[in-house]
């Protein structure tokens, strides 16, 4: 008698699916690494200190995935939010007080602040083991400018809920912007930039009128940081995060003393 | 800015969270206790006097765990009378305050830090390490009974950073402790330890399951985090009413702390450039080949320091300066100190080109004033005299930047060889983004000392240095 787990396994339809019987013994458990989409990212198989969390601390995965869990809660979350004047704070307070599942927002608040921490401790790990040396130098550098898109993605989406808290956390790192040397309206050598006695730099046509779309935090603003903060950053933090994963396998796997 | 709610019911509202941790930190001794005794490699500390029974190092870690256990009901309790014994007294917390000041702190920081790196053989050893664990959270939590403190580090927003305290300790701790039994190792010629388990094993199981255990693991604390902690939500957005203080979020707050010794072009916009490219540049500056792919410190004595300088104390201590010592204006609040928005604080800083041409002939009797370009004169007529005016600083910070670093080849061994074996450019990039780093706290230095503004001050063509 087979048992029901067997004819499921034994289906058409299983087998279409995966490509490989179960994980059981040695030779389909190198089959089922190659064969997997989502496991092929790995090698087969891996020094033992290299998975050690005394080593990697775990970091860069944990990373990974909480970004993976803000993907999943932020989609969720457009579903419920709309980024207007009208709207966002009252959406933002509707996932508090009235929608069953506002839960999410905390979920992907808290996930994002922790987000940032883990980052932070992956590129401490990668520091103190010496491992941006050659030949994963390059791979460090990518790792910045993910560091760079994290802090990105935090700082647009502090500003959806539109409430006081956003707008001036906002408005205080925006303001900045307009300090940029040539191109914001008060930085030094603005005045430089000027064709015929007409000023290029304006308050209307600074760095900071560029990041906002406005002269101050508005509604521009706020439709500005939304298409950035859930398509652009994310899908250039995706592609960035492919090739750092990519290039951890193409530089020797991960990094051990020699 | 934060209206109290009155002091008792505070203290009920504080009571479960504080028992709780302290029921925690019973458990994590406890078993503590229960690893060590049942490794068998418990330690006797003495023995009794009378019984001669031996009192081990298991044995020490169960009396800490039975003395947070007391604790922990009397936080329960949330009654006043009780509380007061387990929370600092009112008179140290007067005196950390009023001897609290960004001067005090940042220094103090930073000798804290080079205190636990000069002994940190002794330090990384598990006892001391989990000792100071258990005495920064009783401290935290001595604290926490504190209405001043506990409203700034309980703030939804600001939880994060308190964790990211306690993370980065233990990571330190972890990270410095298997250098400290690498270095002992490479010293007697042995490889790093790192180096015993380089047998390889199969992706599945062994990470495949860790990675899922992870997982799992890090749901279940996410949830638990949303259901305990509500996100933050004011009042709508009013671009009218502006709070005091304005903060942007924590992980910037560190630049925000910049602006006191720094205009925004500066603190904003090129410090941060900096802090990236500079990052960026660290592999292809870093020609020690040692070091690589395991945890060192003797290995690489320089880098170490450089980059825990950068990152605990210039990055880390000021986001928490911050977030948790900066209250309305900007002003600095000790952390049991009411947040007051009438405090005034005096500002009489000065610029250089100031104690140049005024201060300094003053000494000796002259009247002098700063170069005025006469009313009338044309643009470039303007542009050299202030050039002229702040010529020392001008001159200061070239030379800063140009002289010093040939003048630590000539001076310094340690240059000299780096020198050599770096090349002309990157020894110049790796020497200017140090001086560059070294030059935010020689400008608190300066501000602290004689009341430096600007070293360079050109307030009409915006460019403050
Ligand atoms: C969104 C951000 C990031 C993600 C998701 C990520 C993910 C990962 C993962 C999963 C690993 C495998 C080893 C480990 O977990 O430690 C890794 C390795 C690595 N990461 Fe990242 N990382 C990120 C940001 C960074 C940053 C900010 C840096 C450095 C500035 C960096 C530099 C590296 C390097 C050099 C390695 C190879 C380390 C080795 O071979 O030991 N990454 N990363």
């Amino acid at each position: 008698m087979a048992s029901l787990s067997e004819i499921i396994r034994e289906s058409q339809i299983w087998k279409s699916i995966f490509r490989h019987p179960m994980p059981v013994d040695r030779r389909n458990r190198v089959v089922v690494m190659l064969t997997n989409f989502f496991l092929h990212l790995h090698p087969v198989s891996i020094k033992k200190q290299g998975i050690a969390l005394s080593f990697t601390w775990c970091m860069g995965g944990v990373t990974f995935f909480l970004f993976l869990v803000e993907t999943i809660t932020g989609v969720l979350l457009m579903f419920y939010y709309r980024p207007t004047l009208e709207w966002a704070f009252n959406d933002i307070l509707a996932l508090r007080d009235v929608t069953s599942m506002g839960i999410l927002r905390e979920l992907h608040r808290w996930g994002a602040h922790a987000m940032v921490i883990t980052v932070w401790l992956h590129m401490y790990r990668v520091f103190l083991t010496g491992s941006y040396k050659p030949p994963r130098e390059f791979n460090w550098v990518i790792g910045v400018v993910l560091l760079l898109l994290t802090l990105l993605l935090s700082f647009t989406g502090y500003l959806l809920p539109w409430d006081q808290l956003a707008i001036w956390a906002i408005t205080v790192g925006s303001n900045m912007a307009r300090a940029t040397p040539f191109l914001g309206y008060e930085g030094p050598g603005n005045q430089l930039l000027n064709i015929d006695g007409i000023d290029m730099i304006t308050n209307a046509s600074d760095a900071r009128f560029g990041l906002l779309g406005a002269r101050f935090v508005g509604e521009e603003t706020l439709n500005r940081f939304y298409v950035l903060h859930c398509v652009a950053i994310p899908l250039a933090a995706a592609l960035l995060m492919a090739i750092h994963f990519w290039r951890i396998r193409k530089d020797g796997g991960i990094s051990g003393p020699l | 800015m934060h209206s109290h709610v009155p002091y008792e019911t505070f203290l009920h509202q504080i009571a479960g969270f504080l028992g709780s941790f302290y029921l925690v930190l019973a458990v994590m001794n406890a078993f503590a206790a229960l690893v060590i005794w049942q490794s068998g490699r418990d330690k006797v500390l003495f023995r009794l006097p009378i019984s001669k029974l031996p009192f081990t190092v298991s044995m020490a870690w169960l009396g800490v765990s039975i003395f947070f256990t007391i604790l922990a009901p009397i936080a329960f309790s949330g009654r006043q009378d009780w509380m007061e014994i387990i929370s600092l007294p009112q008179l140290l917390r007067s005196g950390v305050n009023r001897a609290m000041n960004p001067t005090i702190y940042s220094v103090g920081s930073m000798v804290l830090l080079l205190i636990l790196f000069f002994l940190r053989k002794y330090v990384v050893q598990p006892p001391m390490a989990w000792g100071l664990l258990n005495l920064s959270a009783l401290l935290m939590g001595m604290s926490l009974t504190d209405q001043n403190f506990a409203a700034i580090v309980t703030k939804p927003d600001n939880v994060p950073i308190v964790g990211l305290v306690f993370l980065l300790g233990f990571f330190t701790w972890l990270s410095a402790y298997q250098a400290v039994r690498n270095d002992d190792r490479l010293k007697q010629g042995l490889g790093p330890e790192e180096k015993l388990d380089d047998e390889k094993v199969l992706v599945w199981p062994d990470l495949v399951y860790t990675e899922l255990i992870c997982m799992v693991a890090l749901t279940a604390f996410l949830i638990v985090w949303a259901i305990a902690l509500q996100a933050p939500l004011e009042e709508p957005a009013s671009s009218v009413k502006t709070p005091n203080p304005s903060k942007a979020p924590w992980y910037f707050l560190g630049l925000q702390e910049m602006l006191v010794y720094y205009d925004p072009w500066m603190a904003g916009v090129v410090l941060p450039s900096m802090v990236i490219n500079g990052l960026m540049a660290i592999p292809y500056i870093d020609f020690n080949k040692k070091g690589n792919g395991y945890y060192t410190i003797d290995q690489r004595k320089f880098a170490y320091l450089t980059f825990q300088f950068g990152f605990l104390v210039l990055w880390v201590t000021l986001i928490v300066m911050g977030t948790f010592l900066r209250g309305p204006n900007w002003n600095f609040f000790g952390p049991y100190e009411i947040w007051d928005a009438h405090k005034v604080e005096a500002l009489n800083n000065r610029d250089l080109s100031e104690f140049f041409w005024i201060d300094l002939p003053d000494l000796v009797g002259w009247g002098l004033s700063r170069p005025k370009a006469p009313e009338g004169s044309s643009e470039m007529m303007k542009v050299g005299y202030a050039i002229v005016r702040e010529l020392p600083g001008i001159l200061l910070v070239i030379g800063y930047l140009t002289i010093l670093p040939p003048m630590l080849v000539v001076v310094s061994k340690f240059f000299r060889d780096m020198f050599i074996r770096m090349g002309f450019i990157r020894y110049m990039v790796l020497t200017n983004l140090l001086l560059m780093m070294m030059l935010l706290p020689l400008k608190m230095l300066a501000r602290w000392t004689v009341n430096l503004k600007y070293v360079i001050s050109m307030p009409e063509y915006m460019l403050n240095f």
